[in-house]
């Protein structure tokens, strides 16, 4: 059976008070209710002080480039269908340098959970604003304010009809976990995007601040309704949604592909009898 | 009078069929016994313009275009504008009638009375056929194979089409104007281009995965492998940019497919990144760049060798790889096999370094044998040596077990960031230095696997022709001519272009009377590499960079001025 503590314990490279922290408790936690061994999952990370979080776990780790968590789960995802494949990043690498995967993740429903940290800032560059910084949100970077909207990552996945959209808060670690746990079990693309201060750049959104705003969706909310996900997905400032706001039971990328039906790719052997065949038809 | 060679070239609108015409016959040519070389120039666009299918025929082994031509088969009147002044001694024209060409050496066909206006390609078909005093039954068989048996009446009217063009061309002396001289029993071979024999290599070297993004002159390396992917269990997936293509790939070579990624210069440019990547991350990754002129987006559907510097100096950091340059469609099967080997051989990325030219170039080639080609070993379920798993593990070759993730309970841990050997982020820069030396190790197995550039020709020759990947052809048959001459000629072809290793040719180099070096770019790359890894300078560079391959004749006029 296993346990919290076969994912390990790591010295961290975070700063005290970090929401990374009750993350990663999350992320454990959630590994460890779907039962999954260290080694059946993959985990896929870009970088960022986010993008450091699987090396703080006992798993199969791909810490790849800035923005490009997506395309490598995809491949892998691809060549290993019997893999567990999480993409662990932050929101600068995800939705600023990665957008486009984002979109394609989205439109091909691949069954890969995405847990995005976002702090509405770029921490580890030291301070300027990211994709999520609300408008005017003053940094080194932009002293008159930051000139552009802030990209809702909800509203867009719900807009796409991803399989599964979800927001988390690092200050509700059990809720958390069990957002994770759906999205991992969920068959088909499933973001998670969680809510975290960062206390050395944000002093705006500060644990505080999202504390006193996020509250859990209430028991009736019905996340299969497009039209009240939509519209649910736009609130922001003073009241923040937290848990599933959008489920949709859609048939993941994989199960388009037949050769999948028959394992990893690596695995299967090479016809030669029927590559033959294919090369004669150029005689 | 036959001829033991016929130049001939199919001009008109894209969207004319000209193409499906051209594919017949040289099928056609190939199954009696001809050898071809076929290159293909159009412009970039679906409908119109002015597009062109050469195929030139000959009883003999050629290795190269021609730029005479012997037999213009003129689908509109443009195409006999523009190309009327590269007609041989013997050249002739086929033309519809209507178009009114003046000019005695045209053939003038009543096309509408042959055939209805979709069918104009196939009489076009059959009146060369005819001039060439072929088997007009080679080309119904052909035809027959070409469209299948799906609409027996297109195939009817096709079939009637063609026997009517050749009761005319009979009845009006056309038969024969240009018969090719007959060959001897022809053995099976395939007609295959250079991006057909690159699908070919790959999939029985076993490669599992691919990802692109569409850009000519590479996509039909990725349409081929779609094309078989179900029959032969790879997964080819259009991805949203080269970005994520490389990436993917990458991902799918660390779960444990072989995986290639094919484009051409602008797409991989955006690819770079990933190439520092598969080289940090020590995952084996086969990169298939098919040369266009540039810079940006230059000329999309013409040929150039203009990105050999681009290629080997890609990626940020310092990491080794190995270039494939593969100047026949043969070599292009065969060297796309030995990088797929040679990638997950020393775990990291190797390129293959083509062109528009060759990737379109149809040639008779022999069946490769593949019930004795084995495809790559698959790794990733032996035990690990030590424990607990150190993906980068430091051994003598720079290489370390390499174990897939999942496939066991040993976790698998690859890094971008400088990292130990259990693949951790790490900032000791004692262990930096250990990695850093562990990757270069690699460059020991490349060097020892490289390909030596062929040699041809007489010791101490007067002129010695220096070229690499598809201007081959083109600089054996300027060679050949040469030596006709009396000359004493010698070639030296690169089909690997890194490493370069001089001890393998650098006495050529030294004991040639004149060195001249043969590219098809307008800087002479190949001979400023060769220069700054052995100091010698070649001093004389025959260059093409007008988007069009190089022939003989282009070498032979540049060597006489």
């Amino acid at each position: 059976m296993v346990s919290i503590e076969d994912y390990g314990t790591y010295e961290t490279a975070w700063c005290p008070g970090c929401g990374n922290f009750n993350i990663l408790k999350a992320v454990k936690q959630a590994l460890v209710a779907r039962r999954l061994e260290p080694h059946q999952v993959l985990f896929v990370s870009g970088i960022g002080q986010a993008a450091k979080a699987p090396h703080y776990l006992n798993t199969n780790l791909f810490n790849g480039l800035h923005g490009r968590s997506l395309p490598v789960a995809t491949g892998a995802r691809l060549a290993n269908p019997n893999l567990t494949v999480i993409v662990e990043s932050g929101d600068g690498c995800n939705y600023g340098e990665g957008g486009n995967h984002f979109l394609a993740a989205l439109r091909r429903n691949i069954d890969i959970t995405m847990l995005v940290h976002n702090n509405q800032i770029y921490g580890l560059t030291k301070g300027q604003a990211s994709p999520t910084s609300d408008e005017g949100m003053v940094t080194k970077a932009q002293p008159q304010g930051v000139p552009s909207a802030a990209f809702n990552p909800i509203a867009v996945a719900v807009a796409m009809h991803g399989g599964m959209v979800a927001r988390g808060f690092a200050g509700m670690v059990d809720h958390l976990a069990d957002l994770i746990q759906q999205a991992i079990a969920h068959p088909g693309f499933a973001l998670v995007d969680i809510l975290q201060p960062c206390v050395s750049f944000n002093h705006v959104n500060t644990f505080a601040w999202y504390k006193k705003r996020c509250y859990e969706l209430p028991s009736d909310y019905d996340p299969t309704n497009w039209e009240a996900a939509i519209k649910k997905a736009q609130e922001w400032g003073e009241r923040i949604p937290v848990g599933v706001i959008y489920r949709n039971p859609r048939p993941r990328f994989e199960d388009h592909f037949p050769v999948l039906q028959h394992g990893r790719l690596g695995g299967q052997p090479v016809d030669r009898e029927m590559l033959i065949k294919i090369m004669h038809k150029f005689a | 009078m036959e001829f033991e060679n016929v130049n001939l070239v199919i001009g008109g609108e894209a969207g004319q069929g000209l193409v499906t015409i051209g594919q017949i016959l040289a099928k056609s040519l190939v199954r009696r016994g001809y050898n071809i070389v076929v290159t293909q120039s159009y412009q970039s666009r679906i409908r119109g313009g002015h597009n062109t299918y050469n195929i030139r025929v000959s009883t003999e082994d050629i290795k190269a275009p021609q730029e005479s031509v012997d037999l213009l088969i003129a689908l509109n009147a443009e195409t006999v504008d523009r190309h009327r002044s590269e007609l041989s001694a013997q050249g002739m024209i086929i033309a519809d009638a209507r178009l009114d060409i003046a000019d005695d050496k045209c053939i003038k066909v009543p096309f509408a009375e042959l055939a209805d206006k979709k069918f104009y390609n196939v009489v076009a078909l059959g009146i060369a056929g005819a001039v060439l005093g072929f088997d007009g039954r080679i080309i119904t068989q052909t035809l027959e194979t070409f469209f299948g048996k799906k609409d027996p009446e297109v195939a009817q009217k096709n079939e009637q089409a063609l026997s009517e063009s050749y009761r005319w061309a009979t009845e009006n002396d056309a038969f024969g104007r240009l018969t090719l001289a007959p060959c001897a029993d022809p053995l099976p071979r395939l007609v295959l281009n250079g991006n057909e024999a690159i699908a070919l290599g790959a999939m029985s070297a076993g490669v599992k995965f691919c990802s692109f993004y569409p850009m000519t002159p590479a996509t039909s390396i990725l349409l081929n492998l779609i094309a078989a992917a179900e029959q032969m269990g790879l997964v080819v997936e259009q991805a949203e940019d080269e970005i994520a293509a490389v990436n993917m790939a990458l991902g799918a070579s660390f779960a444990g497919a072989p995986s290639l990624v094919a484009t051409s210069g602008g797409g991989f440019a955006l690819m770079v990144e990933g190439v520092s990547l598969a080289a940090m991350t020590e995952t084996p990754l086969v990169i298939i760049v098919a040369q266009r002129p540039g810079p940006a987006t230059g000329l999309p559907t013409r040929t150039e060798q203009g990105d050999l510097e681009f290629v080997l100096h890609a990626g940020h950091g310092e990491f080794p790889r190995a270039i494939f340059t593969p100047g026949t469609v043969e070599s292009c099967f065969h060297l796309t096999r030995r990088a797929l080997e040679l990638a997950e051989r020393v775990q990291g990325p190797i390129f293959l370094l083509t062109d528009q030219y060759l990737a379109d170039s149809a040639r008779a080639v022999l069946p490769f044998d593949l019930k004795n080609l084995a495809p790559v070993t698959p790794v990733g379920t032996a035990a690990p040596p030590v424990l607990p798993y150190q993906r980068y593990a430091l051994t003598d070759n720079g290489v370390s077990p390499r174990l897939l993730p999942g496939l066991s309970e040993h976790l698998v841990v690859a890094d971008s960031d400088e990292h130990t050997s259990d693949g951790h982020i790490t900032e000791d820069l004692q262990v930096r230095i250990q990695m850093v030396d562990k990757r270069w190790r690699k460059l020991e197995d490349l060097r020892s696997a490289v390909i030596p550039p062929e040699y041809q020709g007489d010791a101490q020759p007067d002129l010695l022709l220096v070229t690499w990947g598809s201007s081959q052809g083109p600089v054996l048959e300027a060679a050949a001519a040469l030596r006709k001459d009396g000359q004493h000629v010698a070639t030296l072809c690169f089909s690997q272009v890194w490493p370069l290793v001089e001890e393998q040719f650098l006495n050529h180099l030294q004991e040639a009377k004149q060195v001249v070096s043969v590219e098809g770019n307008a800087s002479g790359q190949l001979a400023r590499l060769v220069r700054r890894e052995t100091g010698f300078l070649i001093p004389r560079q025959v260059r093409r960079y007008d988007g069009l391959p190089l022939t003989s004749e282009y070498i032979l006029r540049a060597l006489t001025q």
